[in-house]
């Protein structure tokens, strides 16, 4: 536990060396504000709720969580530091435990930095915290998932660049497998278990699930689930590609 | 000690590291000596846990690299090539990081470091990022990170690469330092390096061992070994009347140089002798000891295809193969 801490550590600490913590920052609370009272349309709805403020976060995620993830590992192996770390005397799930959980505490922060929109609707009106403080930890396991995503795309390249297409490709296809849409598509030929099966794939469903104030543990097991996946899948890909600079 | 154990290396159909098995005692400075994509840096890096070999193992004072790969790593330092750090990080910072990843308590991360910066001249630049630090910074700070934890192996991928001749010399008495009761591997492409600090060689080439030696003894083997090198006006007479002596076994002028290969022991003084009594004006005479680069390139020549077949390039050249990774 020591060494993913260690890790963590150094990672969240070069966010914030660095100018990318607080442009990321920034932007991410400039964008919240814009799609809540804009495009969400806080204000003339009338109701005392977050529901604009959550509703664009998987939309937000699928761009912002990508650029967070994307120089996890990218960075490492054009840098060749990962030869550093993977020599020290750490396991690798602790090296890719260490590197997910920084990225996922800053964003954790970042979120936590947008109280204000909370004490203007407490302000306003008499909203249901409890089902607030739900969707808070709804998003927060979304974006999550859509880390260990990232950091699995991250590893399978060392140019940034790459690893952040890849990354928002994948994320938006776990977003979409929910839409109508994309569900109808299959709903025809399709048997339904499969159908149900892909709609139980989507971010989107289970988050929806929490942020009505209902924290289930089946929802909670299939955030636990993802990021366990593609964290794994990360490993795997750490160990093959190792060799290749 | 460290025992490779038929380390094996494949890439597809391309063979890095082939069938490579040694020992290394506590106490030898053992020089990785070879071309560019010889396989040093492959071996390594499968030594030191980065890579696993594709057959073979290796042990590092008892511990298996694969089966007891922590263990193994924590008694070792290394220099990766290039001497990788995180660049956005103080000189201090990425030290104290090291330490606590190696597992010291927190007392001991803030003397640990601050020995390393010490010991390699870091005091000045301690609070700076290391990205703003020029190369031979770079590499003194990634040698720190190698030994802050006094480790019994040390594994050093050119640890001289990038720095001034001052610099080199620093490092090389840091190695030497250490030397006595560690195990310390270096690889290097430059052959003085190897004189200056290894008490072993092993040249490998295309990932096999082609020789294992004291670099004195690998010196020895230069046709140059013990031959006799001298200066004089008339090169080409002195030469027909030294071909004649009995202890000389070739007469060869090269740049107005003569030099006479032995045929037996007492060459020296059999030219010196003649020198005295045909009063020729000689400017220069001298004991060869050998030529290593000399050596090099006969060992490597036959199974590196870059370099060309002719027997006497000119010093310590030797020919670029793309590093295999």
């Amino acid at each position: 536990m020591n060494a993913v801490l260690t890790v963590a550590r150094r990672e969240l600490a070069g966010y914030f060396a660095t100018p990318v913590a607080w442009v990321f920052i920034v932007i991410f609370l400039v964008m919240t504000g814009v799609f809540t009272f804009y495009l969400g349309g806080f204000y003339q709805r009338g109701i005392a709720d977050l529901e604009p403020f959550f509703r664009f976060h998987p939309w937000l995620y699928l761009f912002l969580v990508p650029a967070i993830a994307m120089r996890l590992w990218a960075e490492e192996r054009r840098a060749g530091t990962i030869e550093l770390l993977l020599t020290l005397p750490l396991s690798l799930p602790q090296a890719v435990l260490g590197k997910f959980l920084a990225s996922w505490v800053f964003l954790g922060v970042c979120l936590a930095l947008t109280f204000p929109t909370w004490l203007t609707v407490n302000y306003l009106g008499d909203p249901d915290n409890g089902a607030i403080l739900a969707a808070y930890l709804g998003s927060w396991l979304m974006a999550g998932g859509m880390l260990a995503i990232g950091s699995c795309m991250s590893a399978l390249t060392r140019n940034q660049v790459v690893a952040f297409i890849l990354a928002v490709v994948a994320c938006f296809a776990f977003l979409l497998s929910g839409l109508p849409f994309v569900l109808e598509l299959f709903s025809g030929w399709a048997p339904q278990v499969l159908v149900d099966a892909i709609a139980g794939l989507s971010f989107l469903s289970h988050f929806a699930d929490i942020s009505r104030g209902v924290i289930d543990l089946r929802d909670l097991v299939y955030f636990a689930l993802v990021i366990g996946f593609w964290l794994a899948a990360n490993m795997i890909l750490l160990e093959m590609k190792k060799g290749e600079s | 000690m460290i025992e490779a154990i038929n380390l094996h290396k494949r890439y597809g159909g391309f063979t890095a590291v082939d069938d490579l098995s040694f020992q290394v005692e506590p106490g030898q400075v053992l020089g990785f000596l070879g071309p560019n994509g010889a396989g040093k840096s492959t071996t390594m890096k499968m030594l030191t846990g980065f890579l696993s070999p594709t057959s073979g193992t290796a042990r590092i004072l008892g511990h298996d690299i694969l089966d007891d790969s922590l263990a193994a790593r924590r008694c070792m330092g290394y220099l990766p090539e290039g001497a990788p750090s995180y660049g956005e990080m103080t000189v201090s910072e990425f030290l104290r990081f090291v330490a606590r990843a190696r597992g010291l308590d927190a007392g001991a991360v803030d003397s640990a470091a601050g020995a390393a910066m010490e010991r390699l001249n870091l005091g000045g630049v301690v609070h700076q990022p290391i990205d703003t630090l020029s190369k031979g910074f770079k590499r003194r700070v990634g040698l720190a990170q190698a030994i802050l934890h006094d480790p019994q192996v040390l594994i050093l991928d050119e640890p001289t690469d990038g720095l001034d001749p001052n610099q080199k010399h620093e490092v090389r008495r840091l190695i030497q330092d250490m030397a006595s009761d560690k195990i310390i591997v270096i690889s290097t492409h430059i052959l003085e390096e190897v004189e200056a600090v290894c008490n072993r060689v092993m040249i490998i080439a295309r990932g096999r061992l082609l020789a294992d030696d004291t670099p004195a003894a690998l010196v020895a083997r230069s046709r140059y070994h013990n031959a006799v090198t001298l200066v004089v006006d008339n090169a080409e007479s002195a030469a027909s009347t030294l071909s004649e002596l009995p202890q000389v076994a070739k007469a060869e002028i090269r740049d107005g140089a003569l030099t006479v290969f032995p045929a037996g022991a007492g060459l020296f003084e059999a030219v010196s002798g003649a020198v005295a009594q045909h009063g020729w004006q000689v400017r220069e005479l001298r004991l060869e000891n050998g030529r290593f680069d000399e050596v090099f390139r006969t060992i490597t020549r036959d199974v590196d295809p870059n370099t060309e077949q002719t027997p006497d390039q000119e010093a310590g050249h030797h020919a670029v193969v793309e590093e295999a990774r």
